[in-house]
């Protein structure tokens, strides 16, 4: 029976370094990848054993850690609730991490390679390791003043989003989305509750997760009016060219007439292409945009950002929040005068989002050039040394000058004498174009307001974009332009309300 | 005794094995409490300490009752049994630590309780060797122990699951708080029942009645108790849900059959059957589901544990079983800075899974090589001593606890589909260290027998172990006597 009991031993022999190959396989080969593997727990755990830095905008902390005793050793807490949520989204335990929490990620934990020199040093100091600052470029008060107006707007419109930009930099001022959400709950230690919580909120039929004003788009009603102006302004025309107005135009080949928003607009034959754009002349524009031809209208709107499917608003170097692109749809379609028409006042297939319009009024103040919009004013190391301060760029320049001079005069004129006069702020000379746009079948029309406001130095301190959802009432853009002015005024620090 | 070579009883360099491995226990518990307390407190070397004298007791049982046994298997065990304790006193201590308590006492949490069944286990295995002075005695009671061990493997099966299912395995027998598994303790009766059963058996199963590619293959009329115990396993498989028993069960059988009849065909027919039976039993989990659902989701789960229906479901364990491991890498986290706690069931069936995290491939290849030590060990135990049924008895006991780490380990390391299996020595748990402390001692008791000079002096037994073969065969006969 030895013999058998050595053959016994052989297999059990085999089967250990079966047992021994595999462990090779695991703790060797495979080690890399399991290490790292997002199911591998530990690698969240690490993650959370140093502090993240903080984003924090005019010296406040928006995004913040406090030390706990569980596992997750530091908890995320954002102290201002929804203000700040479509901008910063959050970063949680189990959860996709959104908004500048996602795209500043690596810096904001540590692991950015631009940190390097600092991880170095931790180790040889004994410091803690620690994630990097995020500044934003937000201003504080802006910021406020947007969310509190459009919360508390005076029509009880429950869905809108706001941006502020600086003309010059193409810095941020403001960015809101209406209606938003607590990040807090999501980054919850307590990953079952913080699933709960993010299925409750993308089940919910607002949308409260939307950044309405980065990634939705709307027909932007007679905000429009400010490309056709350039396109004609282009065209040779000036800003005293009279052209066609009317109660009523019906485009060649079209049954659908075109009539203005009010009786009293335009109603006479002929109007300067100022008093078209103050009043908002639809008749004018419609048979505007098709004496221009679809080709002109659709290459200006592509060179004011219309079209841009890859813009990010974050830092100028790495990306952040994807802008979605702003469309007009195609006018060049033959024989479609109707359609051409109603795209020319910013209907039909023309899609915009809020991000274009508040830079759409940023080239007009800015002479010309667009600045490329950001968010991420510094990158800070955790003692505060700078690694990035974001250095304005240009992304692209529509149009000349005295274009953008023209159209600047056109747009105050708005302002001063015609639709826009809500967004009046005393001590600034302020700029605009109103939109009201119908969107469906029996449902109130969205209020739109682009403007912009300069000192008495005559420095194009902020343009903004005011979109406010199926406003009741009438005068939709009536409202969005007063939240507009009041935004303005916050940005250029002449204090909120 | 004077001191002829080869004539060593061994007990003096057991005596230093045993130090040297209490030695490795005791740093291991101060590495982890530098890695966990970052510092090492007064009493880390208590446990150690306790272990020791627990051991030595043992030890000297051996000596007085069993002076020829085999020097290594005990510090061996004593090795692997002492990092167990060591590593669930680990858990506990980041138990206490997340919940902002005290370090644990000695005596207290899964390590604590683990020391305690230790004690236990230690008391049966010296009692065993003051009772049974020669292995032959056990014969007496095979059928017995048949009947006992078959019963307890039948017990999990017909309870309700309430009082006998954790974590889909149905191995259990749970009363209150308590809950015992009958498996462990089956395998020993169900070893010393096949050994006897064989050894009376042997001839008329070895008769060969046909050739075939030049293995001799049985009769088929003798084929009877191989399907039996055959039906036996897959009926286990079925209602208990559980591929790793009926392997050990059905391995153990026929290796005892091999080793019986010396022939290589009842391995065959053996392996054949199994794996068909286990192939039968997926394909019918995949058509039919019902009572082979089970082994058919286990085993899906094993070809591909990351597949998004089963990554945070019913893989979870393996998935986070297997991510420990690589975590750890060759040399591992070091004992204490991993974190086992990600991994379920840590303490008992995965509890490989959790040390490797720490100790790394080189501490877990070290482990699986004292493993080997002892399996070994048995079996030369089983070719030295003379008797066939001891030769059966030591076999089976050595390769079903090769069999059984084999099972296990395979299954949290996803090289065979994973079944609810203790890790012998290290899992927590009475059971399993109770069944397997009294299976050391059964060994021992075997290879003291073949160890032991016979009647005469040193001198007329130098040559004893190393007899051939064919003077053995005549030995054979003469021992069993029910």
């Amino acid at each position: 029976m030895n013999a058998p009991l050595r053959k016994a031993g052989v297999v059990v022999f085999v089967l250990f370094g079966l047992i021994f190959a595999n462990l090779n396989w695991v703790q060797a080969y495979k080690a890399d990848k399991y290490r790292t593997d997002d199911h591998n727990a530990r690698v969240r755990v690490a993650e959370y054993n140093t502090p993240r830095g903080v984003i924090e905008a005019d010296g406040k902390a928006l995004a913040e850690n406090k030390a706990t005793d569980d596992t997750y050793k530091y908890l995320r807490e954002y102290p201002e609730g929804d203000l700040y949520a479509p901008v910063i989204g959050y970063k949680g335990v189990n959860l996709a991490a959104t908004g500048i929490e996602r795209s500043e990620n690596e810096f904001l934990s540590g692991t950015s390679d631009k940190l390097f020199a600092d991880r170095v040093s931790s180790m040889f100091t004994g410091d803690e390791a620690r994630g990097g600052n995020v500044v934003l470029s937000l201003k504080t008060k802006a910021q406020e003043t947007a969310w509190k107006q459009l919360t508390n707007n005076e029509r009880g419109a429950k869905f809108g989003s706001a941006v502020a930009i600086d003309p010059r930099t193409g810095a941020i001022q403001a960015m809101v989305s209406m209606p938003s959400y607590d990040p807090s709950p999501l980054a919850s230690h307590d990953t079952e509750d913080a699933a709960a919580e993010y299925n409750k909120l993308n089940a919910d039929k607002d949308k409260p997760l939307l950044n309405r004003a980065t990634s939705e788009t709307y027909p932007p009603g007679s905000t429009f009016k400010v490309i056709v102006s350039a396109a004609a302004l282009r065209a040779g025309y000036k800003q005293d060219t009279e052209i066609q107005a009317g109660d009523e135009y019906i485009a060649p080949g079209s049954g659908a007439p075109i009539h203005n928003a009010e009786a009293e607009t335009c109603p006479g034959s002929k109007i300067s292409l100022k008093e078209a754009l103050t009043e908002s002349c639809n008749t004018g524009y419609a048979r505007l945009g098709v004496d221009l031809g679809g080709q002109k209208v659709q290459d200006e709107a592509k060179a004011w950002g219309f079209e841009q499917e890859d813009l990010t608003v974050g830092d100028l170097k790495d990306g952040g929040l994807p802008v979605a692109a702003s469309h007009t749809g195609d006018l060049t379609v033959a024989n479609d005068q109707g359609g051409l028409a109603q795209s020319s006042i910013g209907q039909k297939d023309v899609r915009m989002t809020t991000v274009e319009g508040a830079l759409m009024a940023a080239t007009v103040a800015n002479g010309g050039v667009q600045k490329r919009p950001y968010l991420v004013q510094q990158l800070l190391t955790a003692d505060r040394r700078p690694i990035y301060t974001a250095s304005p760029e240009t992304l692209r320049t529509p149009v000349s000058g005295s274009i953008a001079g023209d159209l600047k005069d056109m747009m105050i004129s708005v302002v001063e004498n015609g639709t826009g006069k809500q967004a009046k702020i005393s001590g600034y000379d302020v700029g605009g174009k109103t939109g009201t746009a119908q969107n469906a079948e029996g449902a109130d029309p969205h209020g739109w307001f682009i403007g912009f406001a300069f000192n008495d130095k005559g420095e194009a301190v902020s343009a903004v974009c005011v979109m406010l959802e199926n406003v009741s009432g009438g005068h939709a853009s009536a409202e969005a332009a007063r939240i507009a002015g009041l935004i303005m005024k916050a940005a250029a620090g002449g204090g909120g309300d | 005794m004077p001191r002829v070579p080869g004539t060593r009883t061994g007990r003096n360099a057991e005596l230093g094995l045993l130090a040297f491995a209490m030695i490795i226990v005791a740093l291991y518990g101060a590495i982890v409490e530098a890695n966990q307390l970052g510092k090492i407190t007064t009493t880390f070397w208590v446990p150690a300490a306790l272990l020791s004298i627990l051991f030595l007791g043992l030890h000297l049982v051996v000596r007085f009752t069993a002076a020829w046994a085999d020097p290594v298997l005990i510090p061996a065990v004593a090795l692997i049994n002492g990092l167990g304790v060591g590593f669930l006193r680990r858990l506990d201590i980041a138990r206490t630590i997340s919940k902002k308590l005290p370090e644990p006492g000695v005596f207290s949490g899964i390590g604590g309780r683990q020391l305690a069944w230790t004690l236990v286990a230690l008391i049966l295995a010296a009692v065993l060797l003051l009772i049974v002075r020669d292995h032959k005695a056990v014969s007496r009671y095979a059928y017995t122990l048949g009947l006992v061990g078959i019963v307890l493997v039948m017990i999990p099966a017909v309870l309700p699951a309430s009082m006998s299912e954790i974590n889909g395995a149905k191995l259990w027998i749970k009363i209150g708080g308590f809950s015992l598994q009958p498996g462990e303790f089956a395998k020993l009766a169900l070893v010393s029942f096949f050994a006897f059963y064989l050894v009376r058996k042997r001839e008329v199963l070895s008769l060969a009645s046909r050739r075939v590619l030049g293995i001799d293959f049985p009769r088929g009329r003798d084929l009877g108790p191989v399907i039996t115990v055959w039906l036996l396993s897959l009926l286990v498989l079925v209602f208990e849900k559980d591929l790793g028993t009926a392997l050990l069960y059905f391995g153990l059988f026929v290796v005892t059959l091999y080793v019986a009849t010396e022939r290589a065909s009842w391995l065959i027919i053996g392996l054949v059957m199994f794996f068909g039976g286990v192939y039968v039993a997926y394909l019918l989990g995949a058509s039919v589901g019902g009572p082979f659902a089970n082994f058919y989701d286990r085993a899906s789960i094993w070809l591909d544990p990351f597949a998004p229906q089963y990554v945070s479901n019913e893989g979870y364990q393996l998935v986070q079983s297997l991510l420990g491991l690589g975590t750890g890498g060759l040399f591992g986290t070091g004992p204490g800075a991993g974190s086992p706690g990600f991994v379920p069931e840590v303490q008992t069936d995965f509890i490989f899974a959790g040390m490797g995290e720490e100790i790394g491939l080189f501490g877990l290849s070290a482990l699986l090589v004292v493993y080997l030590l002892i399996v070994e060990r048995g079996l030369r135990a089983a070719i030295l001593v003379r008797d066939s049924f001891g030769k059966l008895v030591a076999g089976g006991m050595a390769f079903t606890l090769g069999l059984q780490v084999f099972v296990i380990l395979g299954g949290i390391t996803g090289l065979i589909p994973l079944t609810g299996q203790t890790t012998p020595f290290l899992s927590a748990g009475g059971s399993s260290l109770m069944a397997n402390w009294l299976l050391i001692a059964m060994l021992l008791r075997i290879s003291d027998a073949a160890r032991k000079p016979a009647t005469g002096g040193p001198a007329a037994q130098a040559g004893g172990p190393k007899q051939p073969p064919a003077q053995l065969h005549g030995a054979m006969t003469e021992v069993i006597k029910p």
